[in-house]
């Protein structure tokens, strides 16, 4: 078992490594620096910016130097926010953008299980029948939609009631949350009712459901004991990988509703090439997602007898 | 049998009964736990949170909240370049010499000033305090314009200080600051010495960069000045008492402030949103949350249908072609040129293409707003009457065949950014001069930075470009195409240009110095140098009850130091 995990981490840190260097020769390979701006400069000035930023070393010189401050876990200062660190940056905008995302699994989560079993029990009836529609919509419409439209609806709501019940964008309480975390979760909820229904539909006709029923056990104690139970089992094993991807994958909602949270840096980053922003934040979130991989691994091990951790 | 179906099927009812009131039960527990969660979740973003519900508008404690593009990325105004920090910067700094509701200089930290042939004099007012109370002296000038150009700082936008004597040798490390031809005759005399004559010394002043920093206090911050909100010192109407980075500012009434007559009229200012999405935008002004908006053409049927007020302004900004006029390059050929220019028309380009209706037909380098001797520029000195006329546009082309000895013309590069805007305008013009010349142009569709790079190296023919100001003097502009300016990127060089943009920088007499920038804009017209475009424009909407807010072409482009709140017409 440990000798696993320390394999399973292991492979995780060159993962991270692998990614940390690819990304870094790609960044230097985009045509422009951080420092094009439209505004020209002399050959003097920018000579003088490259060296405060040690740019004008050689690439592989940069790449040994940024590999030494990863090591020590630095990631520099941002070129586009002179005065913040990334490392700043990283620790004031992930916890936002963490609140976001398990607010979204934990809408997703029980909505999905609740309404995969509710689909389940009314197959083929009508509360089946509006759910499922509405689960294809949550799937297949993408989520920079959802969000201007419900931002929308809230706007709507607000003005036919004369007054603010759900603000419509920022953040810092619970209201502010609801909307968002609804919104980002929505898809995973989506997915998780479908894969809730099929697993339920599985159990109800196995061979335990039927012998719990021709024995007369009351109905409440099947659907709970029998029932959901175990079809729960297959929605708690993607909820990991879902974790990672809802927490790192908020950008589009985090700019409609003016979140501010680290999506919004990651992308804002590419785009003007700040490069030590986008070094942290992609490995960053590269070691996340590695890690909640290896973590979701670990734990199937754990409840999973079926499941061994040695080979 | 049919008996027994229908038991079991009672059987089924019965069972999806139960089940299902024990479901709704569950979804009730659900309900309960999840906001329960929630609740403890709000509290661990108490911090990092806005925590804005507030309205717009504020009356009773006299505040308002308005929305930023982005979150200031530099707020020490020696180093500043962007939009964002510039807005912020206007409105808790003040320079040498300010504006007024009209955007006219009126006095600022000086309260009289003198501009000769071989430098400036400022005398500073008395009352002029940074918000710990210390006045404001000439010292914290020279400290500030020395740092700025100082290599080390490493400011992008030192050049606005080169009329200085010795700037831009300071600059570029061939003397030593102290060298700076600027000196503090006591603590309320600025004595300025010129490189060269520059009679426009009083419009640059009010640019950011020639802001004060106040040395001690720099000196205190550690190399952090400009990172908080008490990283810094102000002077201006308005001072950051709060910042929450990527969330919100507070800016409060600046007490200590010299001019509180005639700026600064709000208790406090929130800038509770952060975000560059439009639409949210509309929405949360929509929504009674923010003051001001601006609006694209899509969204102004609802406004309309909202019965807003909508409002325009000039940005500021011209843009253009701008033709490569490097040596191996076929648009360095005029009769080429000249038929591209006598092939279009910008007026079908803004009313038939673009359809935005705050955008002006582009006719020259120098918009609308200008100024000239005594009345607009454009009134004085009018631009040069345009006619398309494809059929002498054909025969330029002949004759361009003709001078550089080829049958056809290999398609030719066009540069553009990947904005809606300009994509639509680079489109048409691709099919325009393929209908009416025949020629082929391939787009080159790059992000921002990327475009600006291939532009440096002078990877293209035809660029899509722009320009916006500086300061607000015809020289922002007039020395655009100088064979100096780094700014020139197809590289146009003609010494009859120069010259006149050597008038243009230093002549002392006010109608010989617009003369100069008549015959250059009749010059960049007749060598087409580039071809306007359009002027760029903002449709925007204000909250009723706020007056004398203001979006200007040039410097901030919001304007709250003249705001004040009035419910009289509710």
């Amino acid at each position: 078992m440990w000798k696993y995990f320390i394999k399973r981490l292991l492979q995780g840190v060159l993962t991270v490594w692998f990614i940390a260097t690819a990304t870094f020769f790609a960044m230097h390979n985009v045509p422009g620096d951080p420092l094009s701006n439209d505004r020209a400069m002399t050959e003097i000035t920018r000579a003088n910016l490259e060296a405060k930023y040690g740019l004008d070393q050689p690439l592989f010189t940069q790449y040994t130097i940024f590999l030494g401050n990863l090591l020590q876990g630095d990631f520099g200062i941002s070129f586009t926010q002179e005065n913040r660190e990334v490392n700043d940056i990283i620790r004031e905008h992930f916890p936002v953008s963490a609140i976001l995302g398990i607010l979204a699994v934990i809408f997703a989560a029980t909505g999905g299980v609740l309404l995969g079993a509710l689909t389940a029990l009314y197959r083929n009836r009508l509360p089946d029948y509006v759910i499922m529609f509405l689960v294809i919509l949550g799937i297949s419409v993408p989520s920079f939609v959802v969000a201007a439209l419900s931002q929308l609806g809230l706007v709507t709501l607000n003005t036919a009631l004369g007054r603010t019940i759900l603000p419509v964008a920022g953040w810092g309480t619970i209201l502010h949350m609801l909307v968002p975390a609804l919104v980002l979760g929505l898809s995973t909820m989506a997915y998780l009712t479908r894969l809730m229904r099929s697993s339920m539909l599985e159990v109800t006709s196995s061979d335990y459901v039927r012998t719990a029923k021709s024995k007369g056990v009351p109905a409440t104690r099947i659907f709970t004991h029998h029932q959901l139970r175990n079809a729960v089992l297959p929605v708690v094993t993607v909820l990991g990988p879902a974790i990672a991807a809802i927490t790192t994958g908020g950008f589009v909602v985090e700019l409609v509703f003016a979140i501010p949270g680290l999506g919004r840096y990651f992308v804002e980053a590419v785009q003007q090439l700040d490069y030590t922003v986008i070094m942290g934040t992609t490995v960053f979130y590269g070691a996340f997602l590695v890690f909640m991989v290896i973590l979701v691994d670990v734990v199937y091990g754990l409840i999973d007898p079926r499941v061994r951790l040695e080979q | 049998m049919s008996d027994t179906s229908s038991v079991v099927v009672d059987a089924d009812e019965g069972f999806t009964r139960s089940a299902g009131k024990q479901l709704a039960l569950y979804a009730l527990y659900a309900i309960a736990a999840v906001a329960a969660v929630m609740f403890v979740l709000s509290l661990a973003a108490g911090g990092a949170g806005s925590s804005a519900t507030g309205n717009a508008i504020d009356v009773e404690n006299n505040s308002i909240t308005i929305a930023l593009r982005e979150e200031p990325p530099q707020m020490d105004a020696a180093r500043a370049t962007d939009a964002s920090s510039n807005v912020v910067l206007s409105h808790v700094m003040e320079g040498l010499i300010s504006y007024d509701l009209d955007a006219q200089p009126i006095p600022g930290v000086a309260e009289r000033w003198e501009i000769r042939e071989d430098g400036a004099t400022f005398w500073l007012r008395e009352n002029a305090l940074w918000s710990d109370g210390v006045p404001v002296t000439a010292h914290d000038f020279v400290f500030s314009w020395r740092r700025v150009l100082n290599p080390e700082t490493a400011s992008q936008y030192a050049f606005i200080l080169y009329p200085i004597k010795n700037a831009e040798a300071i600059n570029t490390g061939q003397l030593p600051v102290e060298t700076l031809g600027v000196r503090a005759a006591g603590d309320r005399v600025l004595e300025v010495e010129f490189e060269r004559p520059t009679p426009y010394f009083d419009k640059l002043v009010s640019y950011l960069t020639y802001f004060p920093t106040r040395e001690d206090f720099f000196k205190s911050t550690n190399g952090r000045y400009g990172a908080d909100a008490d990283m810094m010192l102000y002077n201006g109407p308005y001072v950051l008492t709060e910042w929450v980075h990527g969330s919100t500012m507070r800016w409060e009434k600046n007490p200590l402030y010299w001019n509180k007559e005639n700026k600064g009229f709000l208790d406090e200012i929130r800038t509770a949103y952060i975000t560059q999405d439009i639409n949210a935008k509309l929405n949360l002004f929509k929504d009674g949350q923010i003051v001001d908006t601006h609006l694209l053409s899509p969204m102004l049927p609802t406004a309309m249908e909202q019965r807003w007020q909508i409002d325009r302004s000039m940005d500021g900004s011209v843009f253009y072609l701008e033709f490569n006029h490097r040596d191996n390059r076929i648009t360095r050929n005029w009769n080429f040129r000249r038929a591209m220019q006598l092939a279009q028309d910008s007026t079908e380009l803004v009313y038939k293409v673009l359809k935005e209706p705050s955008y002006i037909p582009g006719t020259t380098l120098f918009p609308a707003w200008l100024n000239g001797v005594s009345e607009s520029f454009q009134k004085e000195y009018p631009p040069v009457e345009h006619k398309m006329n494809v059929q002498k546009a054909r025969e330029h082309l002949a004759l361009a065949k003709q001078e550089l000895g080829i049958d056809e013309f290999p398609p030719l590069m066009m540069l553009t950014g990947d904005t809606p805007i300009s994509l639509l305008a680079a489109e048409y013009y691709q099919q325009l001069f393929r209908e009416n010349l025949g020629l082929e142009l391939r787009l080159d569709v790059q992000i921002f930075k990327q475009r600006l790079e291939k532009m440096r190296q002078g990877e293209f023919d035809i660029v899509l470009s722009g320009w916006g100001p500086d300061y607000n003097d015809v020289l922002t502009y007039g020395d655009l195409f100088s064979s100096w300016n780094l700014q020139n990127r197809g590289r146009y060089n003609s010494p009859e240009m120069d010259s006149w943009i050597r008038i243009a920088q230093s002549e002392l007499e006010p109608k010989k110095r617009m003369d100069a920038f008549g015959e250059i804009q009749r010059l960049l017209y007749e060598d087409v140098v580039i071809i306007p475009m359009y002027e760029r424009g903002i449709s925007f909407v204000v909250d009723p009850r706020l007056k004398d807010f203001r979006r200007r072409s040039v410097g901030p482009e919001v304007d709250y130091n003249f705001a004040y709140i009035d419910t009289s017409g509710q």
